[in-house]
């Protein structure tokens, strides 16, 4: 059965045809790298499943149900969670208030709902530990490396219980040794019976960490293989477009 | 493979905060504070009637008619934002207020003391609320630039203000003339002006509003990043809105705080104070690019404006030389700051 299918899924900006007609389907536990030139519509793709952008037409069926995702709640709702490309960090608040932003943990009091800052810090520690990260919970963003805010955009995915992780470049921006503890994270994921859509550039990241792998070059999808079926060098073609299709 | 507490500690590439380094000690309003005590140092020093109970009220009195006004200021620049149009909405509220008041006199609906003033009040603040509502809206929703709109909407409500009045001004009146004139203007014990009151009332609010609860969270996160903000599920469009009717609704309520002082509206009322609002917000650490400010500050900015007024007059020293010292001290503040961040960056 799968978890997230998509049929024939279009998305245009005005003239710009981002996405065209593409179909495919992620099953519990399974991690798909998403590969493709800059352009090619991986982002669109992400935000789509995360409730950003809504597709011109096509079909989401989640669980076997047909659905919409309105906005980032419904997704998460759903059990969707998403490392976005630029991160998406507040560089003026804590690491806590940003995994926590649009979540906050609150205390009813009275009419009020104030906020519960020890409960978040707290959490927010623990899955800095789960990650093996030494990022702080009260450092401001704005003072971390490339490293510590990844830790912080990936903690994000681990507050609730996710089904489906989606990561666009989770590791362009960080060093080879946490390039490997993100990778490490994905395969626990994986154990844990979690979906992860992987979107890298980094050939060594997606033949490493994914059962299969999907290609897409200008907005369609061109590919669709398990990885043991396919190699670095066919990926590239199909990426360049010097193979057609797989 | 390493075990996770070797890996954690082989990478420290970010030293521990200091003390100084964080918290209220590490923010621009900590460095004005500080200059306003040596300020009020120096002109204790200078004149024997600056510390006195009398000029204490006064000035209190005086940074309370703009302090409120710029609290909603500071909301709207935490978010990224600017409202140039709190001058005018602090005039045609206060307007608004007398009028109604007198024409509900001369409607003979005068159902219970005091009514006619409540009702003359809420009128008011229903204006500024009228005000920031369409600011938001426009801002918000039709994603209009926030300057250019308030530097609009500064126009049409100084404009709506003259109209109204044919340009006159308009006087609170009736029978609840001298209880409007005690809630806005009065004393406590003859010393401690209300209005003063009133704004510790707003600035507790505030400081609660903005550092524990969720939404407090959202306006900063808005003025860091606001597509994250979207990315995330905050409803951008919606505190957006809430900031500028906020800021309208502030203003409106100096201004009819300011009309009870003056005992009359004039159509120039509040004219050009929204130059001293952003100035004051601004001195006391607001970040005109967003992200940055909070309660406190807004206080110390507009304190530090009155001080340096009062002090001037006190000192017989020409008053115009105000807004002289008023534009080095901005400068002087995000300059210190810049150096600052610079060090510690
Ligand atoms: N919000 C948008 N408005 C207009 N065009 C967009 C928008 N988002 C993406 N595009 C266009 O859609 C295409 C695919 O972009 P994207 O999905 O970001 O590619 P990738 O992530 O694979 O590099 C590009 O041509 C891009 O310019
Ligand atoms: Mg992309």
């Amino acid at each position: 059965m799968a978890l997230l299918e998509l049929k024939s899924i279009s998305k245009h900006f005005g003239a710009i045809q981002a996405l065209n007609s593409v179909s495919f389907s992620i099953a519990p536990g399974e991690v798909v790298g998403l590969m493709g030139d800059n352009g090619a519509g991986k982002s669109t793709l992400v935000k789509i499943i995360s409730g950003i952008y809504h597709p011109s037409s096509g079909e989401l069926r989640y669980e076997d149900k047909a659905i919409s995702i309105p906005n980032p709640g419904a997704a998460r709702a759903l059990g969707i969670e998403t490392v976005h490309q630029d991160l998406a960090l507040a560089n003026n608040l804590t690491a806590t208030a940003n995994i926590f932003l649009g979540r906050e943990l609150k205390h009813k009091f009275g009419p009020l709902r104030l906020l519960r800052h020890n409960a978040m810090r707290a959490r927010a520690n623990e899955l800095f530990n789960e990650l093996k990260s030494e990022t702080r919970a009260d450092d401001l963003v704005k003072d971390m490396s490339g490293g510590q805010r990844q830790a912080v955009a990936i903690a994000r995915t681990r507050l609730a219980d996710a089904k489906l992780i989606l990561m666009d470049e989770p590791t362009a921006a960080i060093s080879v040794r946490q390039v490997a503890e993100v990778l490490g994270l994905i395969h626990r994921l994986r154990d844990a019976g979690i979906a992860v859509m992987l979107i890298s550039h980094r050939m060594p990241d997606v033949f490493t960490a994914c059962d299969r792998v999907v290609v897409m070059r200008r907005g369609s999808k061109v590919a669709d293989k398990p990885i043991a079926d396919s190699s670095p060098e066919e990926v590239t073609a199909l990426i360049t477009g010097a193979k057609e299709a797989a | 493979m390493a075990s996770g507490n070797d890996f954690a500690t082989g990478f420290t590439n970010v030293g521990r905060t200091r003390f100084w380094q964080r918290g209220f000690l590490a923010t621009q309003s900590a460095y004005v504070l500080a200059a306003l005590i040596v300020l009020i140092f120096i002109m204790s020093l200078l004149s024997e009637n600056f510390l006195t109970a009398g000029n204490i009220s006064n000035i209190t009195r005086n940074f309370s008619f703009i302090a409120v006004a710029t609290l909603g200021m500071t909301l709207v620049i935490i978010t990224g934002g600017i409202d140039l149009s709190v001058g005018s909405t602090m005039a045609l509220s206060a307007t608004i207020t007398a009028l109604v008041m007198g024409g509900l006199v001369a409607a003979g609906f005068t159902p219970f003391p005091g009514a006619t003033m409540i009702l003359a009040i809420l009128a008011g603040l229903g204006t500024g609320f009228a005000v920031g509502l369409f600011n938001g809206f426009a801002i918000a929703k039709l994603k209009l630039a926030p300057f250019v709109t308030t530097l609009g909407t500064l126009s049409i409500v100084r404009g709506l203000t003259y109209v109204a009045t044919y340009g006159r001004g308009a006087y609170p009146s009736g029978p609840d003339k001298d209880f409007f004139i005690a809630v806005t203007a009065g004393r406590l014990f003859d010393l401690v002006p209300v209005s003063f009151l009133y704004l510790l009332v707003a600035a507790v609010a505030m400081y609660v509003a903005l550092h524990h609860t969720a939404w407090g969270r959202h306006v900063f996160a808005i003025g860091g990043n606001e597509a994250a903000g979207r990315l995330t599920g905050v409803n951008v469009d919606r505190v957006k809105i809430q900031v500028y009717v906020l800021s309208g609704l502030a203003a409106a309520f100096n201004g009819i705080i300011i009309s009870g002082w003056l005992g009359s509206a004039p159509a120039n009322l509040a004219q050009a104070y929204e130059l001293t609002i952003i100035a004051a917000a601004v001195i006391g650490g607001a970040n005109l690019a967003g992200g940055v400010g909070g309660a406190a500050g807004a206080i110390i900015g507009c304190v530090l404006i009155e001080v340096i007024r009062n002090g001037l007059v006190l000192a017989r020293v020409d008053p115009y030389w105000q807004q002289t010292l008023v534009g080095c001290i901005i400068v002087a503040a995000v300059l210190v700051d810049r150096v600052r961040s610079a060090r510690s960056g």
